[in-house]
């Protein structure tokens, strides 16, 4: 039922700080470990004490069996506004959102943001097997194949039904990999070629080994607050021209081929003021290529069915056009559980300041980044997108 | 078209038997609405009493009213199977040494969409009928099946993990000289088992029927005294890793109550037959079956009760024959958490009274020994772990549903 109202931008209040934690491929710290780490460079590249954090927002799948409440005691934190976010894919946006919200209205002033996972020898199995009561109840005992078994149901179908190839999801992984390659913490540091993409071994037909992420341990973060109290740190800032968020949409859809961005794209566009041809580049959650091609399609930057073809007339890379995921995505730095709903939001603030950890997007000044998260039966439930843009 | 089983050579003593491995089993409260269904081999899912929408997975409230009056109801089970894919990658070590697996999105007819498990012959597009079977877990999960019967289609490999089809496995049918146990036996030879060994105590002493059972192809006629702990051991030991399916037809069966009957001499014969015999049989090959669960074509995957419906509520005529009954069905229940871990299920096949002697004064409908034997073989062949046989045990079920407490009043006459 729409309201028809307006909703408010978020004039005045901005993103900054954004911190990555340097993934490794297995830890034996905890997932409490990585989100102190994270918490550390916040204070650090903020200058601040741990007591000006009066907001948290922590995303984490292995805190277990603590909640955000839990972590305040244990990093010493006093905040009055506490949010626990484990939204996977579309925690980042989910988080900054939220904490936007909170401190325009002055429930907050300073809002840490973290996302962050541990990753221990078998914890991806457990996640697996106990990530949702549908998946529990109904997928799981499937062939125990995770999200791969899922989404190659998902992109199967959307192969049969909008003729893409495994040559378009090829493209996309090979240029983000290109975009990887002077990352540092990357778990993937070599180039990708079409021929070992195309002769990966299979995991799942027709999802392959490179169609997947690989979960690993890091964390990412940044802090929420007032355009001026940026400025007095002295932070290069990121305005959030607009954002959207949506639950379980079009739950009828026999196989999922859209996510909740088709709902929400005029809005999210009009918000911010802009078409989607305004941005310089895309983060987009990327999980699996067919979900990167359902955000170019549901986000407006091509009509649906139209991603094969989109793909085939764009590079992808950051030097080239339609720059994406540009720093390689999770298929090449890792999928630091939680943190991955955290990677392109960090990212696209890193690109607007003009900091990248890897290449820099020439002219980086608006970005969109969007988010995907939660296979809790047979599709991603959760998806948000935000509009970015650098502070004059 | 599924290959057809090849009849698996004899086992080479020295290999390594495969621990059974489960895949996992655990299920939210709601969703054993699914386990209870599979169990007796129906086709339930959530059927919303409020606005008759048909839910899958289970839920708490209709996710198109909300409403909470969600009970699982038998619905058509057929669908088209969307989009397939093949696991070859599993984080579970039950898949990971059964790789790869097939598993697809089923659209059914009467709404939901269900990941299921997929037989050989079902085809991305293609029409295919959805049963829930028990898994080696012993939960429910679905399976898709071709739309038609196919050649061989008991044969595929992911349809036999959850099924405990007699081809090619190797019986024990415990009592020989009941005309149940030489039903059972030509029974599960039509069936193409593997080896039928049949128990007789006092092999020596002759009975009507010998000739005929010995006549029947691939049964073997072993000593086996179920009421001597000695001779069930023994036997155990003997034979006891060549068995896959053990069927109890032990029986004992005498009219009479619990007030009106003096002394203890039957009552203890009805105890010592039936339960401690269920006891030593359970004690002698449950570990070796319970430890054979993977062992190939012809894996350990078994156990079959033999039980009068009464078991689940008394039948004052036969009362003490009842409770008997009621013991070896409590045991039942036990020894399917001890077999599960080995993926043996344990069958209860209750029945009405049987057109035998011993039922010579109960009025129609009775069930014939052929008849019983024919509904074993079936569960078996479909994997169901409960069944019912029968008019009168069809009958004490549904009004055990409806009304326990009528039933108990009625059964008193």
């Amino acid at each position: 039922m729409a309201s028809g109202m307006t909703r408010k931008p978020y004039d005045g209040v901005v993103a900054c700080a954004p911190v990555t934690i340097p993934y490794r491929r297995y830890s034996t710290n905890s997932a409490q470990w990585w989100i102190g780490r994270a918490l550390h460079a916040l204070i650090k590249a903020a200058g601040l004490r741990p007591s000006d954090i009066d907001g948290f927002a922590a995303s984490s799948f292995t805190i277990a069996p603590d909640t955000a409440v839990g972590l305040t005691q244990h990093f010493g934190l006093t905040p009055r506004w506490l949010d626990h976010i484990p939204f996977g894919g579309a925690s980042g946006i989910v988080a900054l959102r939220r904490a936007a919200r909170a401190v325009q209205a002055g429930d907050a002033e300073i809002v840490a943001c973290v996302g962050g996972d541990t990753n221990h020898v078998d914890s991806f199995r457990k996640t697996l097997s106990t990530f949702s009561r549908f998946a529990q109840d109904a997928v799981y005992p499937y062939g125990s194949g995770g999200a791969n078994a899922s989404f190659a149901l998902i992109t199967k179908n959307y192969m049969n039904r909008y003729g893409a190839r495994r040559e378009d999801f090829a493209k996309l992984c090979i240029a983000q990999r290109d975009n990887a390659l002077s990352i540092p913490h990357a778990m993937m540091k070599r180039k990708l070629t079409l021929d070992e993409y195309m002769s990966a071994r299979p995991i799942a037909d027709p999802i392959h080994l490179f169609d997947c992420v690989m979960p690993c341990a890091g964390a990412e973060a940044f802090l929420v607050c007032r355009e001026d109290i940026a400025k007095s740190l002295d932070l290069p800032a990121i305005r959030i021209l607009s954002t959207v968020e949506r639950h379980n949409a079009y739950p009828t859809d026999p196989i999922q081929v859209r996510g909740g961005w088709a709902l929400d794209a005029d809005e999210l566009w009009s918000m911010a003021g802009l078409k989607p041809k305004d941005v310089d580049f895309v983060e987009t959650y990327d999980d699996y290529p067919v979900i990167m091609m359902m955000q170019i399609e549901d986000t407006g930057f091509c009509k649906k069915g139209e991603g094969p073809d989109f793909v085939r007339t764009h590079s992808f890379t950051n030097e080239g056009t339609f720059p994406h995921n540009t720093s390689g995505g999770q298929l090449s730095v890792g999928q630091a559980g939680a943190g991955g709903g955290f990677l392109g939001l960090t990212e696209a603030m890193h690109q607007l300041i003009g900091k990248p950890i890897g290449t820099q997007v020439p002219d980086a000044r608006i970005g969109l980044v969007s988010g995907f998260g939660m296979i809790n039966y047979d599709r991603g439930l959760s998806s948000c997108a935000a509009v970015l843009a650098r502070a004059a | 078209m599924t290959e057809p089983l090849v009849r698996p050579k004899r086992k080479n003593p020295l290999k390594r038997t495969r621990l059974p491995l489960s895949p996992q089993g655990t299920r939210s409260r709601t969703a054993h609405g699914l386990t209870a269904a599979a169990a007796e081999g129906r086709f339930a899912l959530q059927t919303c009493l409020d606005c008759g929408a048909v839910v899958y997975p289970p839920r708490d409230a209709c996710p198109s009213c909300l409403s909470a009056r969600l009970p699982f109801r038998d619905v058509a089970n057929g669908g088209t199977l969307l989009a397939e894919t093949t696991v070859q990658t599993s984080t579970d070590p039950y898949f990971r040494e059964r790789m790869p697996w097939r598993v697809g999105a089923v659209k059914l007819d009467a709404g939901p969409i269900v990941v299921a498990h997929l037989h050989g012959d079902v085809v991305e597009s293609g029409r295919v009928r959805l049963e829930f079977k028990l898994d080696r877990s012993g939960s429910a999960v679905a399976i898709a099946l071709p739309e038609k019967d196919t050649q061989n289609m008991a044969d595929d490999p992911h349809l036999r993990e959850m099924t405990c089809d007699p081809k090619f496995r190797r019986v024990l049918i415990t009592d020989g000289r009941s005309v149940v146990g030489q039903a059972m036996a030509k029974t599960f030879s039509d069936a193409g088992a593997g080896i039928v060994f049949v128990g007789l105590a006092n092999v020596w002493k002759p009975f009507p029927g010998l000739d005929t059972l010995r006549k029947i192809e691939r049964v073997e006629i072993i000593p086996l005294d179920i009421t001597d702990t000695e001779s069930v051991t023994e036997q155990a030991e003997q034979n006891g890793a060549r068995i896959d399916i053990v069927v109890n037809t032990a029986e004992h069966v005498r009219a009479g109550g619990i007030v009106g009957r003096h002394g203890m001499t039957i009552a203890r014969e009805e105890m010592d037959i039936r339960y401690f015999g269920l006891l030593r049989l359970a004690q002698a090959f449950g570990p070796v079956l319970r430890s054979r669960g993977a062992d190939g074509v012809n894996s350990a995957t078994a156990f079959v009760n033999l039980l009068s419906v009464h078991a689940l509520m008394n039948w004052p005529e036969f009362g003490s024959y009842s409770a008997a009954e009621a013991a070896c069905l409590s045991a039942a229940q036990c020894m399917r958490a001890e077999l599960r871990p080995g993926g043996v299920k344990v069958v209860n096949v209750m029945f009405g009274p049987l057109d035998t002697e011993w039922f010579q004064t109960v009025p129609p409908p009775k069930v014939t020994p052929a008849a019983l034997a024919n509904a074993v073989i079936r569960a078996l062949k479909q994997g169901v772990e409960d069944v019912f046989v029968g008019d009168v045990a069809e009958d004490v079920r549904a009004r055990l549903a409806v009304n326990p407490k009528a039933l108990e009043r009625e059964m008193a006459g």
